[in-house]
């Protein structure tokens, strides 16, 4: 491994000092073109997203009963028109929004809370973990897209209990990540040296157990936001989630699935934008994992 | 605070003859997984250290050995109380672990530990400097003072700071990680040092770099050492009195040089003569030690080396050997040396010895 050196004078003599960890893991990311281009697409995406109401060109909830299912290309319509009438390139622009909202903030959310659960019982060990990872079980014991229907449907409709029935869902996978790596970490003999240097837990975790966990969760997690965005369309496309006229690329899915034999290619148009944004989170994780994996 | 004898270190307590830290009655038993619903039947456990006692002298090394699996290492983590023991304890300096005069965390700001393997000894994502000053930090240091004891350390033990201060462990060499990891010991300028195979690891040339490091700092911090190995040779040279350990058991302490002259327990006799040697005339006739130790989960009753003692007799199958002193300074664990034990040598094997 050829590390950069540069010098700097944190201490009292200057030193020599390596790249650390993260700018070696973030080289070897950009060196990576799968990676890349995933990152590029994710990019533009959330870009087109939050720009949207900007570059819109038409209104996405005007209807209008002359213009319904015109195919893709039409004047005035670049990727026809839903079963209202309405322009689907504007829908499908302003739905990325909420599509990328339920498929990272869930996923966030677990890592904050499901990765805490994980390192404390990895941490704990003994009887703790034990308690904590069983009750963790019983929820990983329901198939993910059960649970993620089942909560919505005992809460209700709407986004915001989709993304608590979401991030429920995901919790439960993060903290066993977490709890696994944890384990190792806590298992070694610098974490017992940092023991008999006579520091608390809660430093150790901080400075030395932190740094070395987060990189394997953080992998696993941004591998979940592809599956998060599919149930959160899942849930909506069952009207769990949002709302019409709401656009959203599941409920898209879902309203012009009646076109599907009169205009297909149209009707395909918001699933294809789901495929498209979770193979690309999950290139992302894939070549994150491998520019972490390297053994230096 | 009672008067130092020695005006050399203030935290030197109890003078320079009494023990830097005694271990009394020191019992570490870890529990077997329970078969089944594992209500019936007594709890087994692998009895790893059983109740040992020894003294460990202000500013000698004390070597430790025996066999894998003896407790070596176990007695190691008791010591530096990585693993709580189920029984006993440790006096620091006359002082009790526990009470009121000294704390775990003041225990461990004097006790220190060297870990075998030196890679996973040291955190990964941390660059050597910060490995080092983390121990200071913790106890108050500030950040920057605590770096600039890391530069001097490292250069204490052989490592110019300017070239290593800001490296990751990755990229040193195991000699290298291993003097890192001595520095971080040193960084909260303990008075005790416990290495455990801390050199065992390396290749010999680097081997025998570490060791003259470790003679010169103890002589330079005035320190105590535990040094556990499995390597005699290594052990005669670094230590000034011996520790043999068998099943969980001190069966034998003596000075160094009357240790490896005139091994008086038959267990360290046996060891000694598994020293490979390259001295013909020192040819070893019979195997040293024939099988593997017993179970420690089940050690055998009465003498527990009776089943591989070659001068066993009826009644060490039966009678525990009490470890005392068989001479002065020599404290052993075995019938042949306790008066009216039953042992049918036991007093013409005492006389041989004491007038040799």
């Amino acid at each position: 491994m050829t590390a950069a050196t540069f010098t700097d004078t944190r201490g009292r003599t200057p030193v020599v000092r390596s790249r650390g960890h993260g700018a070696n893991v973030l080289r070897r990311l950009l060196r990576n073109p799968v990676a890349m281009i995933a990152a590029t697409i994710i990019l533009l995406l959330v870009l087109m997203a939050i720009f949207a109401p900007w570059l819109m060109p038409a209104d996405p909830y005007a209807t209008s009963m002359l213009k319904r299912l015109k195919p893709i290309g039409t004047e005035g319509l670049p990727l026809g028109s839903d079963e209202l009438g309405r322009d689907l390139l504007s829908r499908l622009m302003l739905g990325g929004r909420l599509s990328l909202f339920m498929g990272i903030a869930p996923v966030v959310m677990a890592f904050i809370i499901g990765g805490g659960i994980g390192i404390l019982a990895g941490y704990a060990g003994g009887w703790l973990n034990t308690a904590i990872m069983r009750c963790i079980d019983v929820l990983y014991a329901f198939p993910s897209v059960l649970l993620a229907i089942a909560l919505s449907g005992a809460l209700g409709a709407g986004i915001t209990n989709a993304l608590v029935s979401l991030t429920v869902v995901f919790i439960p996978q993060i903290a066993r990540i977490a709890e696994s790596v944890t384990t190792q970490v806590r298992r070694s003999d610098y974490v017992d040296a940092a023991r008999a240097s006579g520091a608390s837990s809660l430093l150790i975790i901080r400075k030395h157990v932190l740094g070395n966990v987060i990189g394997p969760i953080f992998v696993y997690a941004t591998s979940l936001i592809s599956v998060s965005m599919i149930l959160a369309s899942g849930l909506s496309f069952l009207g769990l989630g949002v709302k019409p006229p709401q656009p959203e690329w599941g409920l898209m899915l879902n309203t012009l699935r009646t076109a599907i034999y009169t205009q297909p290619w149209v009707a395909a148009l918001p699933g294809l934008m789901i495929f498209i944004t979770s193979v690309s989170f999950n290139m992302l994780a894939d070549g994150l994992r491998s520019a972490m994996e390297v053994k230096q | 605070m009672k008067p130092t004898h020695s005006a050399r270190d203030p935290r030197d307590l109890g003078g320079p003859r009494q023990p830097l830290l005694s271990v009394r009655e020191l019992k570490k038993h870890f529990p077997l997984k329970k078969t089944g619903l594992g209500l019936r039947g007594p709890r087994l456990a692998v009895r790893a250290v059983d109740g040992i006692s020894f003294d460990i002298l202000k500013g000698e090394t004390l070597g430790v050995v025996g066999e894998s699996g003896c407790g070596k290492s176990t007695t190691a983590r008791l010591l530096m109380q990585l693993t709580p023991q189920d029984s006993g304890e440790l006096v620091f300096d006359g002082l009790s672990l526990g009470s009121p005069g000294l704390s775990l965390r003041d225990y461990r700001r004097q006790t220190q530990m060297v870990f075998q393997d030196s890679y996973s000894s040291l955190n990964p994502r941390m660059t050597v400097e910060d490995s080092i000053a983390f121990g200071p930090t913790v106890h108050g240091v500030s950040q920057r003072e605590a770096l600039s004891r890391a530069h001097d350390l490292l250069a204490r033990v052989g490592l110019e700071p300017a070239r290593f201060a800001g490296r990751y462990p990755h990229e040193l060499s195991g000699g290298q990680r291993q003097r890192v990891n001595i520095a971080r010991a040193l960084a909260l300028e303990p008075r005790l040092i416990i290495l455990d195979e801390s050199v065992s690891a390396l290749d010999k040339s680097v081997e025998a770099q570490v060791l003259n490091l470790l003679q010169d700092l103890k002589q330079a911090f005035g320190l105590t050492y535990v040094f556990i190995s499995h390597d005699l040779n290594v052990v005669r040279y670094m230590s000034d009195r011996v520790l043999v350990m068998y099943l969980g058991e001190v069966v034998e302490v003596a000075s160094a040089d009357a240790l490896f002259e005139q091994p008086l327990h038959p267990y360290t006799a046996a060891l000694l003569r598994s020293m490979p040697t390259t001295d013909p005339l020192r040819r070893t006739e019979q195997a040293p030690l024939s099988g593997d130790p017993p179970n420690p989960i089940d050690p055998p009753s009465g003498c527990r080396f009776h089943t591989r003692c070659p001068d066993a007799q009826a009644i060490c199958r039966t009678r525990t050997p009490v470890f005392g002193e068989a001479m002065p300074g020599r404290s052993v664990a075995c019938l042949k040396y306790e008066p009216g034990s039953g042992y049918a040598a036991s007093t013409i094997a005492l006389k041989e010895v004491t007038h040799a």
